[in-house]
């Protein structure tokens, strides 16, 4: 049986696709086998970072309606022969997506994969609840902002009154928070939450820190998902995300503040 | 087998919202209802409801009782009592398999206008018991901003209760964690009602309708336990030695 994961947020722009591409990865290149799926119908973007675009003849919408079975659509990743994706149909809109579609295309490939990674669309309405609807997991990306918070909040809420498990008053979906873009010099200066006061508000189990990073902009360029740079911040960073979820131990870096440190090593205030 | 194994009836008060109409004109009626509805889908979906006809009688006002109750039903609640009905009225509910209830029409408490807020996700939770000696209701997990909750009785919460969520309770309401959100105790017009939490940092507190928003919570200390109850008609919050 497979282990499906959503990466969500409520607010755009936060590093799902990132994220997802990432972990997706991380999972992979450990031997797991693992898809990873584009819920953002309409806007397609799991491809590029993917570096996949060029080889998407079928979609997730396909296979929904039953155009194309998965084998068609799914792609493999050109990296890790271990990584699929399901990518999204830029063509049609999102309404394309339905609740029993979503969960047959999910159970097929729990037969064949141990990881589906779900992109969620930004939001709180139909794209990101059929994202997060059979999720048995869910990555929750907030940035160290207050509007982002807020909605990771909301999104909190609704994966534990809306989705599947919830419904069927099953165990609830594992909640784990992935505070990115955190940048800790300007934390420091007080424009930026700290990571404290997002777990004050959230308290939330937290899978890990991803700094803000110019390598994330290189690897999306490229199309190479950032863990694959291992020699980044921000693909250590997502490197112990995936360790961490997998059990491991793993002690928090990228946290401390450049400034803060230097002003520590020469004692100044 | 053992004979008392079977069944067994025991005495009980069940909790239906009841329907007072003061109109007969099925359009409006249909249409208020579904605005109700709409304001807390999750409470009125399937929900029992008994119906009371006593101030259309004693104005003479008509009303076909054999299209209300198949009016409620395709609004997909229960009609499960007629109340103030006159005989006629009551023949033709009971052959709609909707039974009498001879219980006191007047003085009930209206149940509290569910406002529906614009970022109010559809995901209210309600419930309502039977108002008098209910258990407390117990939620274990943190309410979430845009949920809501609604308690007929007291209300026990072990986790957090975010900013941009709301819980309300007829009863006393006792958080054993942060408050951020808004939270109602005594929504009935309890005055004797009072709230607890271990972290004062809501956006309102209530008690019988009397409240403090965050603008003049600024004075609290944070993480102190306190209580918040009603003196004289003033809101009081005093820390829990
Ligand atoms: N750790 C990071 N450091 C720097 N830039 C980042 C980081 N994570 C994401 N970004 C940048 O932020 C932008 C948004 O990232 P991404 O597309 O992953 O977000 P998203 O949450 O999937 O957005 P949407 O809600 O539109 O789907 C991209 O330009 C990406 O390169
Ligand atoms: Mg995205």
């Amino acid at each position: 049986m497979a282990r499906i994961i959503v990466v969500t947020s409520g607010k755009g722009g936060v590093g799902k696709t990132t994220t997802s591409a990432a972990i997706a990865m991380g999972l992979a290149k450990r031997g797991h086998k693992t898809a990873v799926i584009d819920f953002d119908v309409g806007l397609r973007n799991l491809d590029l970072i993917m570096g996949c675009e060029r080889r998407v003849v079928y979609d997730f919408v396909n296979v929904i309606n039953g155009e194309a079975n998965l084998n068609q659509a799914l792609i493999r990743d050109k990296n890790c022969n271990q990584l699929y994706i399901l990518p999204a149909s830029q063509t049609r809109d999102k309404d394309a997506l339905n609740l029993e579609g979503v969960g047959r295309v999910l159970e097929e490939l729990s037969k064949d994969f141990k990881y589906i990674v779900c992109d969620s669309p930004a939001g709180i309405e139909k794209g990101a609840y059929l994202a997060m609807y059979y999720a048995d997991d869910a990555f929750v990306v907030t940035n160290p902002e207050v509007s982002s918070v807020r909605d990771s909040d909301r999104m909190l809420g609704i994966l534990a009154s809306k989705s599947r498990r919830a419904e069927l008053n099953m165990e609830p979906i594992k909640e784990y928070l992935l505070l990115s873009r955190y940048d800790s010099d300007r934390v420091e200066s007080g424009e930026m939450l700290s990571l404290e006061d997002v777990q004050e508000i959230l308290s939330l189990h937290l899978l890990g820190v991803i700094p803000e990073s110019k390598s994330v902009l290189n690897a999306s360029n490229s199309g190479i998902p950032v863990i694959l740079d291992e020699k980044s911040d921000a693909g250590q960073a997502y490197a112990d995300v995936v360790a961490r979820y997998l059990g491991e131990k793993k002690p928090l870096r990228f946290i401390d503040s450049k400034k803060g440190f230097f002003r520590k090593l020469f004692g100044g205030k | 087998m053992n004979q008392s194994s079977i069944l067994d009836f025991r005495s009980g008060t069940s909790f239906a919202p009841i329907l007072i109409l003061y109109s007969n004109d099925m359009e409006m009626i249909s249409q208020r209802l579904q605005e109700k509805i709409a304001s807390a889908p999750d409470f009125f979906r399937n929900s029992p409801v008994l119906f009371d006809l006593s101030e259309l009688n004693e104005n003479d006002m008509e009303i076909d009782v054999a299209a209300l109750i198949s009016r409620l039903r395709q609004l997909s609640l229960f009609p499960v009592g007629i109340r103030g009905g006159d005989p006629l009225q009551e023949k033709q509910a009971l052959a709609l398999a909707v039974p009498v209830d001879s219980g006191r029409s007047r003085g009930d408490p209206i149940l509290p206008e569910i406002q529906k807020r614009d970022d109010a996700v559809p995901e209210f939770q309600a419930v309502i018991r039977d108002a008098v000696r209910t258990p407390a209701m117990m939620i274990t997990q943190p309410v979430r901003s845009g949920q809501r909750v609604y308690a007929a009785s007291d209300l026990v919460i072990l986790a957090q209760v975010s900013a941009g969520a709301e819980i309300m309770a007829e009863g006393n309401i006792h958080i054993y964690n942060t408050l951020r959100g808004r939270a109602l105790a005594g929504v009935q017009g309890d005055i004797e009602a009072r709230l607890f939490c271990l972290d004062l940092q809501a956006e309102l507190v209530s008690i019988a309708g009397i409240y403090k928003t965050s603008e003049d919570l600024k004075e609290i200390s944070r993480k102190k336990p306190v209580q918040v109850y009603l003196q004289d008609q003033a809101l009081i919050i005093e820390e829990l030695s």
